[in-house]
């Protein structure tokens, strides 16, 4: 390379990197927006995460629980949280996850005590949402591990007691391994003759669970 | 006067004796008589008659005779209606666009109806400064219009062990696609200046339900959109009016509706939502978590169980295929039940992460086949079998059933939602 030419391309260089570095640190700012201010961010900041970090102050007792829970939640989670009729069951199911029936519930599958306190926290009781005050809170939650064997019937939550409670199937995911796992979907696809006779080997109208569309309530907006 | 109560019997009905004679007893209608009034060489009443003027209809409908092409729902599903689902008319729709009534609905906690003056969306977390935003402020940053299909997770989930509903509407109706018109939620973020620690962030809905997920960083720089419109108009209320998040080619239960905050964090939160459901239980009792893109998947729309051959001869296959993890390069067809594959015309614009519609022109005559479809994206993955799918991840995965569909047709032009082996 002649010496011109490296001076030239060093010129380029010198001229294009602070270009390049600026288009990448200052996004364009538009002024629209309004800073949101503690006490806002206070009364919406309502997550949980694992390590219990976000969980708002309080405390309460099973024995506590046990009354916000037959209040407020039993009438659908059933009395010992093994459900009324369709709505989720809380408790039990242990051992079935790699069973033909798998019955998941807080003991059973949940992982982190975040993942259902922070559920209850924004979305029960059903149809009166963030209703619960924050003893009511960790009391019903404390009921609840109760009833899944995961803590004594003396046993009461809050933050202090937060990393005591240990939930079985914490250890029972795994990160999304499609990739690896179904690497053959990835293949060039067949054409012509891909496997034998094919038969039916099972048909929907046996089952007979179809909705019956002439006589069915139409969904939608008028 | 006798009119007809429902002229799309009629019609179909019309095109039936018609064309091949076919058994008029399976057609699931009302026997209804065209009106000869109408007919040549008679001239019918809406060519004499002045009709309904301007205004009438100020937000207009379809034809009252289309009233059949609705969302529909199964009340054995759900304990509610406030926490359930309803499903999009796939069979009775072509092109690639659902309109935005017929979209199907998931709500966890019921519609929520927001003031618009009042919505708020919070901005907070690892940023620099924390903002909220007004709907008019969303409005007056830079947008973008981009279509795509946005599929629940748990669609199909009802055949895991075997064919069950006999209909493509509830077989495959989690799905619509329409286009969005919002904000890059990069730019929102840019606004806020992000902490050099942020790695996830959560979106969190303003419903009865404040449904929250999280969402790694990364996704939320690419293409995610803070979304008010889609096909041109507002958000409908059951699509999160006045703002949703809109996460491209990931499962449905992502794109939060009734946006009103995004917390960014380090880690993922591991709400009830991404761990007690959407993770996928496996046979051997664990599960994978975070399953967010959807596996590329078609369906024939029509002919299918709704939607049954009414004629002989040549005969129009249409159905839809979309993929998570990009553009839709192929879809084939089967008539006998995954033994013989042929290649589909594609028609239509073809968007990355968006439905495509397919059509496989034929000739039927009474001849029973076994309907099926199989797409292949530009990442080169092609849709397993169902059976090629249960090999890997059981039965008791709920989400993320994207096995191949069979369609049998009986000699009377009637489809039934079958399983093959």
């Amino acid at each position: 390379m002649s010496r011109s030419v490296r001076l030239a391309l060093a010129v380029l260089l010198l001229l294009a990197t602070p270009a390049l570095a600026q288009k990448k640190e200052t996004p364009r700012q538009y002024g629209i927006g309004h800073a949101a201010t503690p006490e806002q961010i206070s009364g919406w900041d309502i997550d949980v995460r694992p390590d219990g970090s976000g969980a708002p102050s309080g405390h309460g007792s099973v024995k506590e629980g046990e009354k916000v829970y037959l209040d407020k939640c039993a009438a659908c989670h059933g009395e010992f949280g093994e459900s009324a009729g369709r709505w989720p069951q809380l408790a039990q199911g242990k051992g079935t996850l790699a069973s033909h029936d798998p019955v998941k519930t807080v003991g059973s599958y949940f992982p982190y005590l975040s993942s259902v306190f922070d559920y209850v926290r924004r979305a029960m009781p059903f149809g009166d949402a963030q209703s619960l005050g924050n003893d009511e809170l960790y009391a019903v939650m404390a009921y609840v591990l109760n009833l899944n064997d995961i803590v004594d019937d003396k046993f009461v939550l809050s933050k202090e007691t937060w990393a005591q409670v240990k939930m079985p199937n914490q250890g029972g995911f795994f990160d999304d391994d499609r990739d690896k796992a179904e690497k053959a979907f990835w293949a060039k696809p067949c054409m012509s003759d891909c496997r034998p006779a094919v038969k039916i080997t099972g048909r929907a109208r046996a089952l007979d669970v179809t909705p019956d569309e002439k006589t069915q309530k139409r969904g939608g907006v008028e | 006067m006798t009119e007809p109560i429902d002229k799309t019997q009629a019609s179909r009905r019309r095109f039936l004796t018609g064309a091949a004679g076919l058994a008029a007893a399976s057609a699931g209608g009302r026997a209804l008589a065209d009106n000869p009034k109408n007919l040549p060489p008679n001239v019918a009443d809406w060519t004499r008659a002045l009709g309904e003027g301007v205004g009438q209809r100020a937000y207009g409908n379809p034809s009252k005779y289309e009233k059949d092409v609705a969302r529909r729902t199964v009340s054995w599903l759900t304990a509610t209606p406030e926490s359930s689902v309803s499903f999009t008319p796939l069979h009775a729709l072509d092109g690639i666009i659902t309109p935005n009534g017929l979209c199907f609905e998931r709500h966890h906690s019921g519609i929520a109806e927001i003031d618009p003056n009042d919505y708020r969306l919070m901005l907070h977390g690892l940023v620099d400064k924390p903002l909220l935003f007004t709907l008019e402020d969303l409005k007056r940053l830079p947008r973008v219009n981009r279509i795509h299909f946005l599929e629940c997770a748990a669609n199909s989930g009802m055949e895991w062990r075997g064919a069950q509903l006999n209909g493509v509407q509830y077989t495959h109706g989690m799905v619509h696609c329409v286009q969005y018109t919002g904000v890059p939620l990069k730019v929102l973020l840019e606004q806020a200046g992000l902490k050099t620690n942020a790695k996830w962030i959560m979106a969190e809905g303003g419903d009865a339900a404040a449904m929250n997920r999280s969402i790694p960083l990364a996704k939320a720089l690419d293409d995610c959109l803070v979304a008010y419109r889609m096909n041109g108009e507002m958000l409908r209320p059951e699509q999160g009016y006045p703002v949703r998040l809109v996460v491209p080619g990931w499962e449905g239960n992502v794109w939060v509706k009734w946006l009103r905050r995004l917390k960014v964090g380090d880690q993922p939160w591991y709400t009830r939502e991404e761990t007690s459901k959407y993770t996928d239980l496996l046979e051997n009792g664990k599960a994978r978590k975070f399953t967010l893109e959807m596996d590329a998947k078609s369906v024939i729309t029509s002919p299918s169980p709704q939607a049954p051959l009414r004629a002989k001869g040549f005969t129009v296959i249409s159905g839809l295929a979309w993929s998570g993890r990009g553009k839709i390069k192929r879809v084939d067809v089967s008539l006998d039940g995954g033994r013989n594959w042929r290649t589909a015309r594609i028609d239509g614009p073809v968007f990355d992460r968006a439905c495509v519609r397919f059509y496989f022109e034929t000739e039927w005559n009474g001849e029973p086949r076994l309907l099926q479809s199989r797409a292949m994206d530009e990442t080169g993955y092609v849709q397993p079998s169902k059976d090629a799918l249960r090999k890997i991840r059981g039965v008791n995965s709920i989400y993320h059933n994207n096995g191949i569909q069979t369609w049998a047709i009986k000699p009377d032009g009637e489809v039934e939602n079958v399983e093959v082996g």
